[in-house]
């Protein structure tokens, strides 16, 4: 039976908050998602192995609902026609078909490209992090977490609390910011709480603000990196097995462009348009969590809630949910300011720096190009597996590109798969 | 690894690791974290690690293109890179 009244696509929190508010009513649910866990990224693992205890308590009541179905290793691949979904397992395809859609798709890292970002030993900065959670040996090994934004602390921590040597936290936000941003914390005390913990896990480690990583050396694997602090004329050398880095996070639209939902942008970064009841531009598709804009968990919680709720036409009584969700809306925006890029980020790449790392263009090939078609047609930057997902929001930041409409299938499909 | 339960195969090497790792973890606990070759073959390893960036694709059981950052270890599995030589 591959009908449901409500298909979830994605189980993080916005993705399980959504299901178990649309399960409520007794509607069929069905939870798709492309890891073999559900979860998401900050749920990594498994809900059921979480401290946050929001996440167990949403998991177990799930698992309990007989009109529940968790659909893992699934990935969504392109709509043949409205109310459905082509998705693709390991070993096999189906079509799902659906009354009512919820995206809840999350958010990927913003990597950025400096000379040395293609040696074998740097990651994503929640990348490693999502790594060493499935087994990747960093036991002993020395790691710089780098980038922006306060991932860098947890990733720091969880790799400090499965013995890894962390070397420094790089961030490039300036000192002001990062203060400011303290000051406000006291407004939402469940992050006061959780930076005061990350702080206490992460003493003696060094973390330098204003700064940045200009490149990573090494023959073959990495072995150490150059930092840039602040105005300082020569760069730090740290050696190092891992570079963790990321420059914060940018929603996962694909699905969402597929299928037709508006985008619009909020503080500068593009999302998907939702009214109050986290309703797309389509009628019957509802976005939740980073989809709709940067935003943490506890968002992604207050919106998957609201969005599950309108889904099966229970969307009464929900002030205290809208009140969360105008809470950590503020909390996002705070949080988008402090960490915000500095423009030197956009000039590490030399000539030779590859900036599409599927078909090996490299920033020299790039930078004289008008826009992101233009280069994609010559260049075929955008063009690999990944479809412009890493290079996109590398090329937005250098040279003010957007990335055009999707393509569908919007990941990498069997051909069998596709004959339907 | 004392609690090791799964031996699978990575290129020529067999490799024991515990339940509930990755095929991308178990390839670095082979000994190089190298998963593919890019197109002007240089070394690639695992990058954004959620299945976003494609850079630990291989060949696992005869089908191209795994992503072995979202793919559990299981028994008798045969993990081919293109970390090493053709």
């Amino acid at each position: 039976m591959n009908g449901y009244d409500v298909v979830v696509v994605s189980a993080g929190p916005a993705g399980l908050a959504a299901a178990h508010a649309a399960a409520g009513s007794g509607a069929l649910v069905a939870i798709v998602d492309d890891n073999p866990h559900a979860g998401g990224q900050i749920w990594r693992g498994g809900p059921q192995h979480q401290s946050d205890a929001r996440a167990g308590a949403l998991w177990t009541a799930l698992q309990a609902a007989p009109n529940v179905t968790f659909l893992p290793a699934t990935r969504v691949l392109y709509a043949p026609a409205p109310g459905q979904l082509r998705v693709q397992t390991p070993s096999s395809a189906d079509t799902l078909y659906y009354g009512r859609l919820v995206l809840a798709t999350g958010a990927r890292e913003r990597l950025l490209p400096f000379p040395g970002w293609t040696l074998p030993g740097v990651t994503g900065a929640g990348g490693l992090q999502a790594l060493a959670k499935g087994g990747y040996p960093v036991t002993g090994k020395r790691v710089v977490v780098a980038g922006s934004g306060p991932l860098l602390l947890a990733v720091a921590a969880t790799l400090n609390g499965i013995g890894a040597h962390v070397v420094a936290i790089v961030e490039q936000a300036p000192l002001p910011s990062l203060l400011r941003f303290a000051a406000g914390l006291p407004v939402t005390p469940s992050k006061a709480m959780q930076a005061l913990r990350l702080g206490a896990q992460l003493k003696g480690i060094d973390y330098l603000h204003h700064s940045h990583v200009r490149s990573a050396h090494g023959d073959g694997v990495l072995q150490s990196v150059q930092v840039q602090r602040g105005q300082r004329r020569e760069p730090d050398i740290l050696q190092c097995d891992f570079l963790a880095c990321g420059y914060g996070l940018l929603p996962n639209l694909e699905l969402a462009q597929a299928l037709g939902c508006a985008i619009t942008t909020q503080g500068g970064s593009a999302v998907v348009r939702t009214d109050d009841w986290q309703q797309t531009s389509i009628p019957g598709i509802y976005c939740a969590g980073e989809g709709t804009g940067i935003g943490g968990v506890d968002l992604a919680l207050a919106e998957g809630r609201i969005a599950g709720l309108a889904a099966t036409g229970h969307a009464l009584h929900i002030d205290a949910v809208f009140e969360q969700r105008r809470r950590w809306k503020k909390f996002a925006t705070r949080l988008a300011r402090a960490f915000a890029l500095r423009p030197e980020l956009a000039t590490l790449a030399g000539d030779d720096t590859i900036v599409c790392r599927c078909e090996d263009v490299r920033h020299g090939e790039l930078r004289t190009h008008a826009s992101w078609r233009s280069a994609k047609l010559q260049t075929r930057c955008g063009m690999g597996p990944c479809q412009g997902r890493v290079c996109g929001g590398a090329t937005e930041v250098l040279y003010g590109w957007r990335p055009d409409a999707v393509r569908m299938p919007i990941a990498p499909a069997r051909v069998e798969t596709l004959i339907v | 690894m004392l609690d090791a339960t799964i031996t699978l195969q990575i290129d020529a090497r067999a490799v024991r690791v515990s339940p509930g790792v990755t095929v991308a973890a178990a390839i670095a606990l082979a000994g190089s974290m190298v998963t593919r070759r890019s197109s002007a073959d240089a070394a690639r390893a695992p990058l954004c690690g959620m299945g976003v960036c494609y850079e630990c694709r291989v060949t696992i059981d005869g089908r191209a293109h795994r992503l072995a950052c979202q793919t559990l270890c299981a028994p008798g599995m045969q993990v081919r890179t293109g970390g090493g030589a053709p």
